[in-house]
């Protein structure tokens, strides 16, 4: 079998940086960045995100198949937001014939 | 010898040609499950977000109510305990019981405090009246309807991720069990792999979670 096997050090400098990015994305909730604060925020969640299933969840070892679905996976969830919300910001745009 | 041909069946099943091929198919199968659970929540967080952007002072109200300080302390204990799994996973990939057992315990109580963090901040919801339904107040708001819509989403969006963290707590004692019984090796140690899967899956709702539901109105209070 071959099966990777990260170090101790690999997997305590993630831990590191994950504590890290969540103090930062606590601290920047508090100063005005207005329509940024979200981007910010979810910037900072998605590395977070990155960094756990890539380390911790040995996504980097997989095989592509593995890999293949995962990205597979997100851009149904990316057509599930993006679809929604086109059709929701939009309702008021055009008028509705019969109404 | 018997156990030992026991623990062998244990290492490969013979639909599979090889012990790799079977560790492949187990992975990708929890993957799949797991995509399964992103489009379940997924479909919560566009909830949210639509919402967020109909009633956007009502919400910045009520999430401004939220405990930040406790969320990120939360946030801490499960990005532990994070580490703690993955510290398991690895010493059953290097065969080594007494540390598996030891990462998963620790794992399990980091777990358990997330839960218990939980189950005081929901305490201190229902002394505050900001359970949706009779008795319902939130104040600096007149719009007590669109406040309940942003409480009922927080508890139903937290509540069903409390579900994962008790069916995880689930999963690692039964886990703890299987490894005392010296049920896993080097060569075979699936299970442990998987549940880790499954724990930093947990871990990552948790990552969008904590910012969405208490972090980006903060600005606004």
């Amino acid at each position: 079998m071959t099966e990777h096997v990260d170090s101790v050090k690999t997997y305590t400098g993630i831990w590191a940086l994950l504590l890290a990015l969540t103090g930062i994305t606590t601290a920047v909730a508090y100063v005005d960045l207005g329509a940024f604060s979200v981007v910010v925020a979810l910037l900072i969640a998605v590395v977070k995100m990155l960094l756990v299933a890539l380390f911790f969840m040995h996504v980097r070892h997989s095989t592509k198949l593995t890999k293949l679905v995962l990205v597979g996976g997100l851009l149904w969830l990316l057509i599930l937001i993006a679809f929604t919300l086109a059709d929701v910001w939009t309702r008021g745009l055009i008028g509705t014939p019969g109404r | 010898m018997a156990d030992h041909a026991h623990a062998e069946t244990l290492a490969l099943r013979e639909q599979f040609d090889t012990a790799e091929q079977q560790k492949d198919a187990s992975t990708l199968g929890m993957w799949v499950f797991l995509i399964t659970e992103v489009m379940f929540f997924g479909g919560m967080f566009l909830a949210y977000t639509i919402y967020r952007n109909v009633y956007p002072t009502v919400f910045a109200v009520a999430s401004g109510s939220l405990n930040a300080v406790i969320g990120a302390i939360n946030t801490a204990v499960l990005l532990c305990s994070s580490f703690t799994m993955v510290l398991a996973v690895r010493a059953a990939q290097l065969g080594q019981r007494k540390a598996i057992i030891l990462f998963l315990i620790l794992t399990l109580i980091l777990g358990l405090v997330f839960l218990g963090v939980k189950a005081y901040e929901w305490n201190e919801k229902f002394q505050e009246h900001h359970i949706p339904g009779h008795g319902f107040h939130l104040e600096g708001t007149e719009m007590q309807g669109q406040a309940q819509l942003f409480f009922s989403l927080y508890f139903v969006m937290t509540g069903l991720h409390a579900a994962h963290m008790v069916i995880g707590v689930g999963i690692l004692t039964w886990m703890i069990v299987l490894t005392a019984k010296g049920r896993f090796s080097a060569d075979y140690m699936t299970p442990i792999d998987i549940s880790g899967l499954y724990w930093h899956f947990v871990d990552i709702i948790w990552i969008f979670l904590f910012p969405l539901l208490y972090l980006i109105d903060r600005h606004m209070k």
